[in-house]
């Protein structure tokens, strides 16, 4: 029997969700909210110079490819789950368009993290 | 009821008949905001490495109302996220015991917050600039 890929999409799906419940919040308050709005936080806290610094080094490097394509491989499989639910299977054709949209991001992502440089 | 044709029941809309499956929906439509953060934070790392100028475009972007609008929305998905996670994680995770008794649902629950509630102030601190 052929063995089935699923566990390694459940697998980043389920990497994805638990990094989204961690650090989603922050995230988003801190990019979203908080510096673009100057509350609570100093107006300098994603400057260029600092944020350049943090995609150069190692673990931030690693943070961010983590963060980033994780959450796109958790909401592709999730969405791809929910088209279900409104009636539409999840064939070739959709999987292929939802996991195929998380790997596009994934490589870039991945290609402009390496062109940062270390 | 003749063979060739048997009975179907409509499954057209069956999400908006019961309140639970509505918030079940909502609860799915959480991934849509995870989506559209990641695209976000990829168009960030994209302009980042397109150099300084490219940054505080992208940086100018997120101060236009209609961006923090969008992540007041992003934000408020995100707890719905983080909630309903640790509400399935004790049904998702393998049985735990701890001094031979099973770990209650609500105790892993609870843990997961802390866990968020720590992470959370990691975050922050960070971008204060520890």
């Amino acid at each position: 029997m052929r063995r089935s890929h699923a566990p390694i999409f459940w697998l980043l799906f389920g990497a994805g969700g638990m990094l989204a419940a961690l650090l989603g919040i922050a995230l988003v308050f801190v990019t979203g909210v908080a510096v673009p709005l100057g509350w609570l936080l100093p107006g300098d806290a994603l400057a260029y110079p600092r944020m350049l610094a943090f995609a150069q080094n190692g673990i931030g490097k690693l943070l961010l490819f983590a963060v980033i394509s994780l959450f796109a491989w958790h909401a592709a499989h999730r969405l791809l789950c929910t088209l279900h639910d409104f009636g539409i299977h999840k064939g070739l054709a959709a999987k292929s368009l939802f996991y195929g949209a998380a790997l596009l991001l994934t490589l870039v992502v991945g290609w402009n993290l390496l062109a940062l440089g270390f | 009821m003749s063979a060739k044709r048997p009975y179907v029941r409509p499954m057209q809309g069956w999400w908006k008949r019961d309140p639970y499956f509505i918030s079940y929906m909502w609860r799915e439509t959480t991934a849509l905001a995870v989506a559209l953060y990641a695209v976000v934070l990829a168009v960030g790392v994209v302009r980042l490495a397109q150099g300084e100028a490219a940054w505080n475009g992208w940086l100018a972007a997120l101060k236009s109302p209609l961006s923090v609008l969008l992540h007041l929305v992003l934000l408020a998905a995100m707890v719905v996220h983080a909630k309903s996670w640790f509400e399935i994680m004790p049904k998702t995770m393998p049985a735990m015991q701890m001094g031979g008794k099973r770990v209650e649902a609500s105790t892993i629950t609870r843990a997961g917050w802390a866990a968020t509630a720590v992470a959370t102030l990691l975050v922050l601190g960070l971008a204060w600039g520890w």
